[in-house]
């Protein structure tokens, strides 16, 4: 247990931990809102393979030198591509067919780093440093999220329409492939960026966690956006908070915090269902 | 120019070919019905002409301003899942996408085409409710008010009626025609009620296994197909679900097998 007096000191609140702050929450704003939209369009199986994807690939970079994220967020952006595609003709089946891609992408990953004897550089992608992040990092990172959330929002109707009835959406001649892919596109630039904070491991259930937890709460679609993001957010600075108490990994934190609300609203949705009976 | 003219259409799913030699017209205030044994092939022309199927063959031509996107399409299955949190109203409004240029969150002229929409099926004190938690004959209304959303045109309905009961099916029938009516939609529904297609319908689309049909709805009672699907000359008394309606019945020639 740590003082907290002690930690926070001007120099360190100035110069990490609201840097920190901020990229987290523009991440876990995004994380939130794409995460409805997988659960909803059943491929919360995308999000994770998409992490394995970018940790072969933040591998890969380290291993010959590359500026990891640069690097690492166009090639998930095409592995969204790919895993879709994938998704959409394969004969294997959606989840089969993510669950052999990706893991060969973490493979190759490993193995190029093992070869390049980095193993212990690029573990700490594997769960995240988000008080390690530099300077540029935090803004590309803030950049990257309030971009991620303005095509959100500008296309959160059609977003909606999509997830809702695709056959439908394509009757009204909305292009519904290129929804898919923007929503995958969003997902994989949303992937990269938690899994410098949160780690590798842990960056698809910061997408589920909320959205799951918000529609056992809510019946209207809009509320569940909202209320996923609030639990979000929240679940991310009480995580921070409880990693800097008692001195844990952030991004483990911030799950345990997303669980116990989950179970909350479970509870909730549990007694409110025994109430209308 | 007809709002949709197909000559010669093939279906077909792989090797397997559904229909062939399939041609007809649906004019400008048509009320066509699409009538046919199951698995003969009505959903998947839907689909094609939806443009949510890709033709196999033939020719599908889009006239007098109608625009493929501008077609108010009921499905016959909807894919939706169950426990998806979507309000009556979402879903409602998600029928007005067509066509419209990209901006953030729906528009108030969008917003009071809705509600206008609910007003007519009814279903306005339903707006916040959950969708998923509505009975199939509510659901079946929303759906229907979010494809009135998506036209002004042409209605395009995949066996609307099924699970509903007669009172509830008769009245989904006098809103069609209301609508069909007082707004000028054109209609193309796809029923399995034939007795109540043929009282409702101008004319008659029927796709069979090996014979189709198409024309009127008089001469379809009169052609071999028609007879034989219709099963024996049926009384106006007899069809359950054509009462109430305040509307004449059409005068029948002599039952004719009697
Ligand atoms: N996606 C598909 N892939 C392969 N075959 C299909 C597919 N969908 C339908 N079929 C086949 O095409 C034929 C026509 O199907 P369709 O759904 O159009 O029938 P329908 O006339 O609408 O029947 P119903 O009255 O039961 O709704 C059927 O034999 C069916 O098995
Ligand atoms: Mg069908």
């Amino acid at each position: 247990m740590h003082n907290l007096s002690d930690i926070l000191t001007p120099e360190y609140v100035s110069v990490i931990l609201l840097p920190a702050l901020i990229a987290g929450v523009a991440v876990s704003l995004c994380a939130s809102l794409l995460g409805v939209s997988l659960v909803l369009k059943r491929c919360s199986m995308i999000g994770d393979g998409l992490s394995h994807v970018g940790y072969g690939t933040l591998c890969v970079a380290a291993a010959l030198g590359w500026a990891p994220m640069k690097v690492t967020i166009p090639i998930v952006i095409l592995a969204a591509y790919i895993l879709l595609r994938l998704s959409e003709n394969s004969r294997l089946g959606g989840d089969t067919a993510i669950a052999l891609f990706s893991t060969s992408a973490l493979a190759i990953g490993i193995f190029a780093s093992s070869k390049a004897n980095l193993m212990t550089d690029v573990s700490h992608y594997m769960f995240g440093s988000i008080l390690a992040m530099s300077r540029g990092d935090v803004i590309f990172c803030v950049i990257l999220s309030i971009c991620v959330i303005l095509v959100y929002l500008l296309f959160y109707d059609k977003i909606f329409a999509v997830t809702f009835d695709e056959n439908f959406a394509r009757a009204t001649g909305l292009n519904v492939r290129f929804y898919n892919l923007l929503i995958a596109v969003l997902t994989a630039v949303t992937v990269v960026l938690g899994m410098m904070m949160m780690g590798a491991l842990l960056i698809s259930s910061l997408m589920i966690f909320p959205a799951v937890t918000a529609m056992r709460l809510c019946r209207q679609f809009r509320h569940v956006v909202l209320t996923a993001v609030i639990i979000s957010v929240s679940c991310f600075l009480l995580g921070l908070f409880l990693s800097l108490v008692v001195d844990t990994a952030i991004g483990a934190s911030v799950i345990i915090m997303n669980l116990i609300v989950f179970a909350a609203a479970s509870l909730i949705a549990f007694l409110r269902g025994r109430r209308a009976e | 120019m007809a709002y949709i003219t197909c000559e010669n259409l093939v279906l077909r799913y792989e090797s397997l070919t559904v229909q062939k030699n399939l041609s007809f017209r649906v004019e400008k205030d048509d009320y066509l019905c699409i009538v046919g044994e199951n698995g003969s092939g009505k959903s998947t022309l839907v689909k094609c002409l939806l443009g949510l199927k890709a033709l196999d063959g033939g020719k599908m031509q889009f006239g007098d301003g109608l625009k493929r996107n501008e077609i108010g399409y009921l499905p016959q299955q909807s894919m939706i899942q169950r426990a998806f949190p979507a309000s009556v109203e979402e879903v409602v409004l998600s029928g007005c996408l067509n066509g419209r240029a990209i901006h953030p969150f729906y528009t108030k002229a969008e917003k009071a085409r809705a509600a206008e929409q609910m007003e007519c099926l009814n279903i306005t004190s339903l707006a916040k409710r959950c969708y998923r938690e509505l009975s199939g004959g509510q659901q079946q209304r929303v759906l229907l008010a979010r494809a009135l959303c998506a036209t002004k045109k042409l209605l395009l309905l995949d066996e609307p009626l099924t699970g509903l009961d007669p009172l509830v099916a008769s009245e989904l029938y006098s809103i069609l025609q209301h609508i069909h009516d007082a707004h000028g939609i054109a209609v193309i529904m796809v029923t399995h009620d034939v007795e109540c297609a043929v009282r409702h319908a101008k004319n008659i689309l029927h796709i069979g296994r090996n014979e189709s049909f198409f024309g009127s709805c008089a001469d379809y009672e009169k052609s071999a197909v028609g007879r034989r699907f219709l099963g024996d000359s049926i009384q106006p008394e007899e069809c359950s679900q054509c009462h109430d309606h305040g509307h004449a019945h059409p005068q029948k020639g002599a039952p004719e097998n009697a």
